[in-house]
C-alpha cells in the first residue's frame, strides 16, 4: 500500500519543568493504519497523544495533520479539520442521556452549534446520526439513560462513540479499554474496529497496555520509552525485538 | 424523566408529550393572570414584583443551571434595569417599550466586556469576580452623588405604554390593571423565549459544558463564546426584571447592586430549583411572598430565611419544584 501520510510529527518535544517527557519524537501516521503506541508507565504515550490533540502544546517541533500545523489549535478547530479523541479516563456528560451525548457530536459536525432558536427536537439530520453511531456501538437500547448509570464498558463506548459521531479521519484514543472486564475489552475493540470501517475513518492511534490487543488489532506498533521511540514496524517486526519486548512488556 | 427537568431528553422520545408537559405553565400562568381578581392590590402589586424577579432569574439559572456557573453579582444587571429606567423617567422618556429596550441594551454593553472577564475563570473565582463587578458598581452608585443620587437613590416616575393609556389611572390601578397583564405577557414571552434556546442545538452544548468542559470542547463546542452569549442573554434578562421590579417600589437605590441582592437572587433559585425549568418562576413567587408575610410577623424575618435555606440545601437539592414533583430532577 503506498504510504499516504495524514498525521506527521517531528521531533516534538515536551518539558515538564526539567523532566523532559518526550525527547525528539518524529512518526508519521499513513492512511489505513491501525497503530498502537505501547510503553511502559511514564513513557510518554500520553503525553504524545496529548501533544498530537492539542491538549498540550510541544516545548519544541511541530505537528501537521491535512498539511496544517495543528500543534497550537484549540480542540473545537482540531474536531472541525478532522481528528477527534478519547480520553483514558472515563470522560462522559454525567448528567447528559446517551442520545444528547451523541447528538452533541453530530451537531458539531453539522455545524449548527451556534443555533440559538431552531429545535433540536425537529432535526431529522442530528437524530439520523444518533441513530447510526448508537447503533454501531450498540448503545441503541440505552439511548435515554443518563451516562452516569451507564456500565463501565458503555461509558467506555459512549465516550468513543461520540468522538466517531465527529466523522473525524483520524481518531486518537487514550486506553479505550482501560478499567474494563477482559471481556469487555474485545467486544469493545470489535465494535471499535468495525466502526472506523463503516464511518470511513482513515486512521486510529491507540494508546494501549494490554498486549493482547496491541497485537490483535493493531497494523503498526510504536513503542515509546523515557521519551524517545524505541521501536515502530509491524508487530510481527516488534515481537522479534527482544529489547522492546523486555523495556515494554516486561519479558524477554 | 420529565420534560421541565434541565435535561429533559430534547429527543425523538418526547414526540408524544404528556399532557403534563404543558400543565406547569398553564396552570402556572393562569394562577397569575387571575390573581389580581382574587387577591388585594397588595399582593397582586407583591405578585408584579415577583414576575419581574422571575425574569431575572430565568436568566440567571441559564447561567448556573444550565451552563454551570454561579453568578453571585447578578444583581448589578437588576441595578442597570432601575437606573436606566429612573434616568429615562427623569428625562420625561415615559414609555416603558423605550425603557426596556434602552435597559437590554445597557445590559448588553455591560455584559460583554464583564463577561469577557468573568467567563474565563469557573466555580468559586467566576462566582467572586462577578460579585466583585457588582460591588464595583454598588459604590459607584453609592459614592458618586451627582450623577447617581447617591443612598437615596432616584426617582423612579410611572411609566405610560405606547400600546395604551394609562394617563387616567392611579398608581395601584395601573400595576394591577394594565401594566400587571403587560409584564405577565412580557414574562410568557420571555420564558417562551428561554424554553426555545435550552431546547436548540445551542442548549444542549450548554449543559455539556456544565457537566464536563473538557470533552466538551472536543467534541466542538465553543466553550467560552457560548458562555459570553449566556452571560450576555441572562444580563439583558436581569435589566428586564429589574425595570420591573423597580417600577412598585418607584426608586432606584443602590441596594439594588449590593450583594445582599445577589444574594437574594441565588436563594429564590434555590428555593424553586435550579434544576428545572419552572423552578426560577416558582422560587421568585414564593420568596416574595414569603418575604413579605415574615417581614410583618417577625423583625427576624433574616434569621428564618437562613433557617428555611439550610433547610433547602440539605434536605430539598432540587427546590420546591423537586418536591411538587419528585420526577423532575436532573436526570433520573
Amino acid at each position: 500500500m503506498v504510504h499516504v501520510s495524514i498525521l506527521q510529527a517531528s521531533e516534538l518535544k515536551k518539558f515538564y519543568g526539567a523532566f523532559c517527557a518526550l525527547d525528539g519524537v518524529s512518526l508519521s501516521i499513513g492512511q489505513g493504519e491501525h497503530v498502537s503506541i505501547i510503553g511502559p508507565n511514564g513513557a510518554g504515550k500520553t503525553t504524545l497523544v496529548n501533544v498530537l490533540t492539542g491538549l498540550l502544546s510541544p516545548s519544541a517541533g511541530s505537528v501537521t495533520f491535512r498539511g496544517r500545523d495543528i500543534a497550537r489549535l484549540d480542540p473545537v478547530r482540531l474536531s472541525r479539520l478532522g481528528m477527534a479523541r478519547s480520553f483514558q479516563l472515563v470522560n462522559i456528560f454525567p448528567q447528559l442521556s446517551v442520545r444528547d451525548t451523541i447528538a452533541l457530536a453530530a451537531i458539531s459536525t453539522l455545524g449548527l452549534g451556534g443555533r440559538l432558536l431552531s429545535s433540536l427536537q425537529k432535526n431529522n439530520a442530528v437524530w439520523d446520526i444518533v441513530e447510526r453511531v448508537s447503533a454501531l456501538f450498540g448503545l441503541s437500547s440505552k439511548l435515554e439513560q443518563p451516562a452516569k448509570n451507564l456500565s463501565q464498558g458503555d461509558k467506555k463506548l459512549l465516550d468513543v462513540a461520540s468522538a466517531f459521531a465527529l466523522r473525524p479521519e483520524i481518531i486518537l484514543l487514550d486506553e479505550p479499554t482501560s478499567g474494563v472486564s477482559t471481556a469487555d475489552k474485545s467486544n469493545i475493540m470489535q465494535v471499535l474496529v468495525r466502526a472506523a470501517k463503516e464511518t470511513g475513518i482513515k486512521a486510529i492511534i491507540q494508546v494501549e497496555h494490554d498486549m493482547d490487543i496491541v497485537f490483535g488489532y493493531s497494523s503498526r506498533i510504536i513503542a515509546v520509552h523515557e521519551g524517545k521511540i524505541l521501536a515502530d514496524g509491524s508487530p510481527e517486526a516488534i515481537r522479534a525485538r527482544a529489547d522492546v519486548m523486555a523495556a515494554v512488556v516486561g519479558k524477554l | 424523566m420529565s420534560v421541565a427537568s434541565l435535561d429533559r431528553p430534547i429527543t425523538a422520545a418526547v414526540r408524544q408529550r404528556s399532557p403534563w408537559a404543558y400543565a406547569v405553565p398553564v396552570l402556572g400562568f393562569s394562577f397569575i393572570a387571575a390573581f389580581p381578581l382574587i387577591a388585594g392590590p397588595h399582593y397582586a402589586i407583591l405578585m408584579f414584583s415577583a414576575m419581574g424577579f422571575a425574569i431575572c432569574l430565568l436568566g440567571l439559572n441559564l447561567v448556573f443551571g444550565y451552563t454551570g456557573l454561579l453568578s453571585f453579582g447578578h444583581a448589578m444587571f437588576v441595578a442597570i434595569g432601575a437606573y436606566t429606567a429612573a434616568y429615562l423617567t427623569a428625562a420625561r422618556i415615559l414609555h416603558l417599550e423605550v425603557i426596556l429596550l434602552t435597559a437590554a441594551a445597557v445590559a448588553v454593553a455591560a455584559a460583554v466586556p464583564v463577561g469577557l472577564l468573568c467567563i474565563r475563570y469557573v466555580r468559586i473565582y467566576f462566582s467572586m469576580l462577578t460579585l466583585a463587578f457588582s460591588m464595583l458598581l454598588y459604590s459607584f452608585l453609592y459614592k458618586f452623588y451627582p450623577i447617581t443620587g447617591g443612598d437615596e437613590g432616584l426617582r423612579i416616575k410611572m411609566p405610560a405604554s405606547l400600546l395604551f393609556d394609562v394617563s387616567r389611572m392611579d398608581t395601584v390601578g395601573i400595576l394591577t390593571g394594565p401594566f400587571y397583564y403587560y409584564v405577565l405577557a412580557m414574562l410568557i414571552a420571555l420564558t417562551y423565549l428561554m424554553w426555545r434556546i435550552t431546547a436548540s442545538p445551542f442548549g444542549l452544548g450548554l449543559r455539556a459544558i456544565r457537566d464536563n468542559q473538557q470533552k466538551a470542547e472536543y467534541l466542538g463546542v465553543r466553550i467560552q463564546r457560548n458562555r459570553l452569549i449566556v452571560f450576555v442573554i441572562s444580563g439583558v434578562y436581569g435589566a428586564l426584571g429589574g425595570v420591573i421590579v423597580s417600577i412598585p417600589v418607584g426608586l432606584a437605590d443602590p441596594s439594588l447592586a449590593y450583594w445582599l441582592q445577589s444574594g437574594n437572587l441565588v436563594f429564590m433559585l434555590l428555593l424553586g430549583g435550579y434544576t428545572n425549568f419552572f423552578g426560577p418562576i416558582l422560587g421568585s413567587v414564593v420568596f416574595t411572598f414569603f418575604q413579605d408575610q415574615l417581614m410583618s410577623y417577625t423583625e427576624y424575618w433574616r434569621l428564618t430565611f437562613g433557617i428555611v435555606l439550610a433547610v433547602i440545601v440539605i434536605f430539598l437539592p432540587n427546590g420546591l419544584m423537586g418536591v411538587l414533583d419528585p420526577r423532575r430532577r436532573w436526570s433520573t
